[in-house]
């Protein structure tokens, strides 16, 4: 056999079998993000209800006075909270988070304010390292099933942050939103002082005037860290539901791709095949030319 | 009479939501009973208590364990935003009896072991919700 036939025989065999790991994680990833998408729409009640308590409270306490609340005239230093993902074999999913992180970074030195990097996911953990950056904290291990737990441990960490005496004065979150299962961005939201999100149904009717048990201060301790806790749960999830979307993107392509080189190697192996049985045609029908031509020769 | 339209959420999904003619909360400051036409209120719920709604028309109540969150009223919605919640149907009873007993062990070896009285303090709070007697 022809030493090009071979080359070509192995390469499809190993094209082959990359195609069957990449066409396994396409229909692992596109059967866990209908999961990933049930969580997030399961958590969003949850999210709704608190997003109104919060706003509730804040629009009505007007002299409400709460360190979660109030924004320092001259910040020195930001958290920035960056949810990458455990595991590659996502495409530009956490190229795409770092490079805003990075502008952030970029835009918040330039007004004069220190971000510490705060990290969710082994990738991002690996891409400071690397580059010799200390980090503010670092989770890995959840980022494709996070649990209600992980967020409370993030959220406390920050908050400890945040309250602490020399701690930092903003926090910002970037991470992946789900927008759709086409559609992923990267956004960047400030958690912490808090920018209450207004909730988007019935914004004309007044909200109502609450009566706090056992007092607004009591309520506002308990009810801003859980909503930051519910905050960052909920960029966990769309980032976990987004990574199983750019997972099983980037790995239909991959398929797509090995089966295209398949179907090229094919081609040429089969040339190959095809020029090497014409040769040995020809050096046969040569052969035998020679030999009668030879005993021609003797009679 | 109009009805309180209720919903028990938790952050990973919601636990249960309808009708009823009364909730009733444990909030720091004790125990609160809403009923149609209440003020607005926020409370904060103590860990480990048990909730109640009463759903009227001869349904059965609706007993839930509640560690933690808050409850608010508006406009006859009411809406327990629990940390960790659990239906008194959904509790296993031989677990939470186990964990109470694990957490009573642990609290007579350590009188200080703060996690332990809050473990003890949910697992009696499910045994509640469940229908089962404790001391």
């Amino acid at each position: 056999m022809g030493a090009q036939l071979r080359l070509l025989r192995r390469r499809i065999k190993s094209v082959r079998s990359t195609a069957k790991i990449t066409r396994a994680q396409e229909l692992i990833a596109s059967s866990r993000i209908v999961k990933a998408q049930q969580r997030m729409q399961a958590a969003v009640p949850y999210e709704r209800e608190i997003t109104r308590a919060v706003t509730g409270v804040v629009s009505n306490t007007s002299s409400v006075d709460h360190p979660l609340t109030v924004t320092k005239e001259q910040p020195t230093k930001a958290a920035v909270l960056i949810v990458t993902s455990d595991r590659g074999f996502c495409g530009g999913f956490n190229a795409n988070i770092l490079r805003e992180a990075e502008a952030l970074s970029t835009l918040l030195k330039g007004k004069g304010i220190t971000p510490v990097p705060f990290v969710v996911g082994r990738k991002g953990i690996g891409w400071h390292s690397f580059r010799g950056r200390e980090m503010g904290g670092k989770w890995d291990g959840f980022s494709d099933n996070p649990s209600y737990t992980h967020a409370k441990q993030i959220a406390d960490t920050l908050i400890e942050a945040f309250s602490a005496e020399d701690g930092v004065d903003e926090i910002h979150i970037v991470s992946t939103g789900f927008v759709s299962m086409l559609t992923q961005e990267v956004a960047v939201k400030r958690v912490l002082p808090l920018v209450v999100e207004e909730t988007p149904e019935k914004p004309d009717t007044p909200l109502p005037y609450f009566e706090f048990e056992p007092s607004a201060g009591a309520v506002l301790d308990s009810l801003l860290p859980r909503y930051v806790e519910s905050r960052i749960f909920s960029a966990l999830l769309q980032s976990a539901a987004s990574e199983h979307a750019s997972r099983r993107r980037a790995m239909k392509s991959a398929t797509d791709n090995a089966n295209e080189l398949i179907r090229v190697f094919t081609m040429q192996m089969n040339q190959a095949r095809q020029a090497e049985i014409t040769q040995e045609i020809s050096e046969i029908v040569g052969g035998a030319n020679a030999l009668a031509d030879a005993a021609a020769g003797k009679e | 009479m109009a009805k309180l339209r209720v919903g028990v959420v938790s952050p990973e999904r919601e636990i249960w939501s309808g009708e009823a003619d009364m909730v009733i909360a444990k909030t720091i400051d004790g125990e609160i009973g809403i009923m149609p036409k209440h003020a607005p209120v926020l409370g904060v719920l103590v860990e480990g208590g048990v909730l109640t709604v009463k759903r009227g028309g001869g349904e059965s109540d609706l007993v839930a364990a509640v560690h933690g969150g808050f409850l608010s009223v508006a406009d006859n919605e009411v809406s327990i935003l629990a940390e960790m919640a659990e239906l008194g149907s959904e509790v296993d009873v031989a677990a939470a009896k186990d964990a109470l007993q694990r957490a009573q062990a642990s609290i007579e070896a350590n009188q200080e072991d703060a996690d332990a009285a809050v473990e003890a303090k949910r697992a009696r709070a499910r045994l509640r919700a469940a229908g089962e007697e404790v001391g």
